[in-house]
Parts: C-alpha cells; structure tokens; sequence
C-alpha cells in the first residue's frame, strides 16, 4: 500500500465515521437517552458502555447525541467562518494597500482580545443560546486564515506567471479563476477542515462555562459540566467517557485536515 | 530599535482604544439590564427603577456615557462591581494576584516541559519516545483545558486524595493567611492543567525546529568533528530554537489567559478568570467591561515583551540598531 492509497484510505474512513457519527446522533429517537429511573448512578457495563447519569439516562447514547449536535454546530461555524476568511482575505489581498493595512488592523483587534472573553462578550451580546455560541465561533475564528489567504494572494500577484497571463491580454477575472484560484482552494479547504477542533473545543469550552448551549440540549459541553457537579461522589465515568469520545471526534478532525494537505498540497505538508 | 518600539506602543494604544469602543458598545447593545442585575430578585417600582437611572446616569446617550466611562478609566477608576460592591480596580487586582501566580506556574511548567519534550523528539527522533511524545502532544491538542483539570481531579483528588478539589487556600481560611505550603497545594492541579495545555504546541514546534537544527551542514560538521548529539543540542541547537520560543511562549498569553478562565472554573479557583465568568453570567458590567480590557492590556504586554525580547535576543536586529 504506498502513501497516497493510505492518506486517501485515512480521508475516507474519518468522512465514514464522522458522517455515520452525525446521522447516528440526528436521527436517534430521544426515548434512547430519557430517564430511567429505575437505572440510576450504573457504572459502565455491557448494556449501558459508558454507564448511566443520575437520571438513569444512558451516557453512551447521550454523548452520541451530544457529539452529533456539537459537530453540527461545529461544521456550520467553521464553513461560514472559513468562507469568511475567503472573502474578507481575498478582498484584501486583491486590492493590497490601505484596505490590506485595514484588514490587518482588525485581525490584530480580534488576536488582541483573549478568544475566550471575546467569545464571552459575544454571547451575552446576542442573549447566550445557540445563537451566541454558533456566532461567536463563526466570527472569531477566521482570522489566521485569513491571513493566510491574504498572503497567498499578495505573493501570486506578483508572480512571474501571472503578470506573464496579463501580458497574454487575460482579463483580472481570467487570471483570478486560472490562476489564483486553484492556489487558494487548497489552502482554503484544508484551513476548513482544520478549524473545526478549534471551533468545536470552544464550543464545548463556552458551554462548559455557561454561555453556551441551553440545558436541556444534550451538547457535549453541557454533559461535561454537569457531570462536574458528580465527580465527588466517584461517577468518574461520566466525565472521562463522553471526554475521550469528543477527543477522538477531535482526533479524526485533524487526521482528516492533515491527510488531505499530503494529498491537495504535498509542497507544504513535508515541513 | 528605538524607533520600532515606539511604533508598536503606539499602535498597542490605539488598538486599546477600539477594543475599549467596541467592547462598550457590544456591551451597550446586549440585553443586559444594568438595573435590574443591580438590584436583583428585588422588586422595584417603575419610579424607584427611573431613579436608580438617573442617579447612575443612565439617562444620558450611550456616547456621553463612553467618553465618561473611559475618561474615568484614564484615572484608574472603572466603577464599581455589583457583584462584589468593591471597586472594580480593586476586585481586578485581588484576583489578578492570585491568576497572575496561577499564570506564571503554568506558563513556566509548559515552557519548560515543552522545551525538553521538543528537544527529546528530535534527538532521538523516529524512536518509540517520539511516537510517544507526538501521541502524547496530539491528545493534549485535541482535548478541552477543561476536561484535562476535571481529570486531574478526578486522578488526584477524588481518587487518590492527594490534593484539594478546589479554592485557593483551605476552606475558612482568608488566601491571605493561608501558609504557603497550602496555598502551594491549591496551586498544583490548576497550574497543571493550564501548563499542560500549553506543552503540545510548544513542543511540536520545538521539536521541529531542532530538527532543522540537526538535519542543517554545521550540525553535520560539528558531528564529523566527533562532537556528540547532546553537545550540538547546547551549542547550537537551544541558540536557535530561542527566538521561535520567545514569540511562542509570550505568544501564548492571550491562550493562557483564557485558559485561566477554564481552569479557575474547574478548580474554583478565586482568580480574576473566576470574576469573569461570575461579572458575565450576573451581568455586572462595570466588573466585566474592566477585565476584559485589562485582558487585552495583558495580551499586548506580552506581545510587546516579546518584540522587545526579540530584539535583545537576536543579534542580527540588535547589531542593525548601531549601524
């Protein structure tokens, strides 16, 4: 097996997983995480994997659907953000100059506020919910792409083979779609996929200190936190079960995001 | 040199500017009542609430309002907290004690497991303590601040009663006169759990770069004059790998900030990350409005420190100054 066959091997069960993670998680029937009573506080076994909460309710099929509802937020977030970083990176980076000086400025402004706060003042600004935390990931995470788009495009500006195309008499939208285009794609679609385990962890991260997602949504950070309030009495695997799973969602993300770069950008990803 | 300095002071001031307008607008803009988080589950009547209103010059539009408070600001006075009826310079610089000690342990403990970490992949690099120790970095990488402390609690705490559950000094006792042996075993697992959520960065990007070290022809030479792998390592190797450290480690301040925020949490930690969740979740503006801008004060110490390291550390920017 060489090393394209494996990378594209790897790609393609980390897509099976994750997609076979998220319908599992979308299209589960609520009765498989209610309460039952009759089943409180068991720790792990063979019916219940990851044991039950002090509701009865089974913690393998809760993180399941905790895990879909995250990645869900997760993706959404990080494809508006990276489009973001698209548009705003390519818009200073075609026109370079003052409004590159300006889109700079504003990078600096969002790295110049801890990410954390900044997430924070966000949502107590749209109210907590949801909505805070979905716009709060999506507006804080484009930055360094957007750098790096930015760059790519300033340096391709000024390379040899595009001002050779001007000199053919191509238009800007001709250079623009032949020429910068298939550089930035790349880069675009790996800053993609590589974003997500920010703008998931922070999504847990924020919930977790109660910004976030509302209670009763069974989201990966609320299971974490209110599984904090059991640790005491010893409910360990409430804690360490649905924490390794997000790990490896986590884990599957970038193998993902790195495997594709060996694939779509050989130059850069043998660093 | 001089001259760059000024610059970047300069442009640190203004960035605070705009980071103090658009953190009171949002603020501004957010349904928070300033009113009723002050007064609470108290009922008031319309005629009482108007009061408070004017009194607190609530009355006034937004922009005089802004120009008041950042003037105020100028002088060191940001109001004060609701939550904690205490001047908010004050509640900040309490509490900043207390993170600050949080802060450097961790930061020191990442740096230095980092460092080491960093060396050791590349020294013996493609042995099993490489593939270790990227295992290792990955996990860290891919796992909540949050979730690491819970298990270090969990580990330390629950299981092995080892260390406190959380507080930074024993319960009744005021942190100030706590005896520092215990306030040093409040520190432990916090510290821990914001260091090492620092480490895998840190040494991924270390590793690599001593790799480059060792893979470059003076490394090569030294080795073919019979100097040994660890002998490169001190001679050539840590010069190198200083400066994309320094930018690094002082790079981090704005995570580690952060980071305190999750692991005060966790730990119930009384630091100044604990007063932001607590000032965000009440609504007491005046609290959160002055962390957060003391928050970007503190990122911009670090990354003027670190441009100001840089200088004295590299010498081909500090040989350009005496041209």
């Amino acid at each position: 097996m060489n090393r394209r066959i494996r990378t594209i091997t790897i790609i393609c069960l980390a897509l099976i997983l994750i997609a076979s993670l998220t319908l599992a998680g979308s299209l589960m029937d609520p009765e498989a995480y209610a309460p039952v009573f009759s089943e409180k506080n068991l720790g792990p076994s063979a019916t219940h994997l990851f044991g039950t909460d002090w509701m009865g309710r089974d913690m393998f099929m809760r993180t399941v659907k905790g895990l879909s509802v995250s990645i869900f937020i997760g993706l959404l977030a990080s494809v508006f953000s990276s489009v973001m970083a698209l548009f705003l990176g390519t818009f200073a980076g075609i026109f370079g100059g003052k409004v590159s000086a300006a889109f700079n400025w504003v990078v600096d402004l969002f790295m110049g506020i801890p990410h954390l706060i900044l997430l924070i003042l966000i949502s107590i600004l749209l109210g907590k919910g949801a909505k805070g935390v979905a716009v709060g990931v999506i507006v804080t995470h484009w930055c360094s792409l957007g750098r790096i788009v930015q760059a790519e495009i300033l340096s391709l500006r000024e390379s040899h083979f595009v001002h050779a195309s001007y000199r053919f008499g191509h238009s800007r939208v001709w250079v623009a779609l032949h020429h910068v285009l298939p550089h930035v794609i790349p880069q675009f679609i790996i800053g993609m996929v590589l974003m997500f385990p920010h703008a998931i962890m922070h999504e847990a991260s924020i919930t977790f200190l109660g910004f976030g997602l509302p209670a009763e949504q069974p989201a990966i950070g609320i299971i974490l936190s209110e599984s904090m309030k059991y640790l005491t009495t010893g409910m360990w695997w409430l804690a360490v079960y649905p924490g390794v799973a997000l790990l490896l969602v986590v884990v599957m993300f970038e193998a993902l995001g790195s495997n594709l770069r060996m694939l779509l950008d050989p130059y850069n990803a043998q660093m | 040199m001089l001259k760059k300095l000024t610059a970047s002071v300069l442009k640190a001031v203004l960035l605070l500017v705009t980071v103090s307008i658009v953190t009171f607008s949002m603020v501004e803009i957010s349904p928070i009542d300033a009113v009723e988080s002050y007064v609470g589950e108290a009922a008031v009547t319309a005629e009482q609430r108007a009061q408070i209103e004017v009194y607190w010059g609530l009355d006034e539009p937004p922009p005089v309002r802004y120009v008041k408070w950042a003037a105020n600001l100028l002088r060191g006075d940001m109001g004060v907290s609701m939550i904690y009826r205490k001047p908010v310079i004050d509640v900040i610089a309490e509490r900043f004690q207390l993170s600050l000690v949080l802060m450097a342990a961790s930061w020191i403990l990442s740096g230095v497991i980092g460092l080491l970490l960093g060396i050791l992949m590349a020294v013996y690099r493609g042995s099993v303590a490489d593939k270790l120790i990227r295992v290792y970095c990955l996990a860290l990488e891919s796992s909540p601040a949050f979730w690491i402390g819970m298990l270090l609690l969990l580990l330390f705490s629950v299981k092995l009663h080892l260390l406190p559950m959380g507080l930074a000094s024993p319960v009744g006792v005021p942190v100030a006169e706590a005896a520092l042996s215990d306030r040093v075993r409040h520190l432990i697992l916090p510290a821990l759990t914001l260091g090492l959520t620092g480490v895998s960065k840190i040494t991924l990007q270390t590793g690599e770069k001593m790799r480059q070290v060792l893979d470059s022809d003076y490394a090569m030479f030294a080795r073919a004059r019979g100097e040994s792998v660890w002998r490169i390592v001190f001679r050539h190797g840590l010069r190198n790998i200083m400066l994309p450290f320094i930018t690094l480690q002082l790079g981090s301040v704005s995570e580690l900030f952060g980071g305190s925020v999750l692991a005060e949490t966790v730990f119930t930690y009384p630091g100044l990350g604990n007063a932001t969740v607590q000032s965000a979740l009440k609504g007491d503006i005046p609290l959160f409005l002055g962390i957060t801008m003391f928050s970007a004060l503190f990122v911009f110490g670090g990354n003027l420190l670190a441009n100001i390291l840089y200088t004295v550390a590299d010498p081909r920017i500090r040989e350009e100054g005496k041209k």
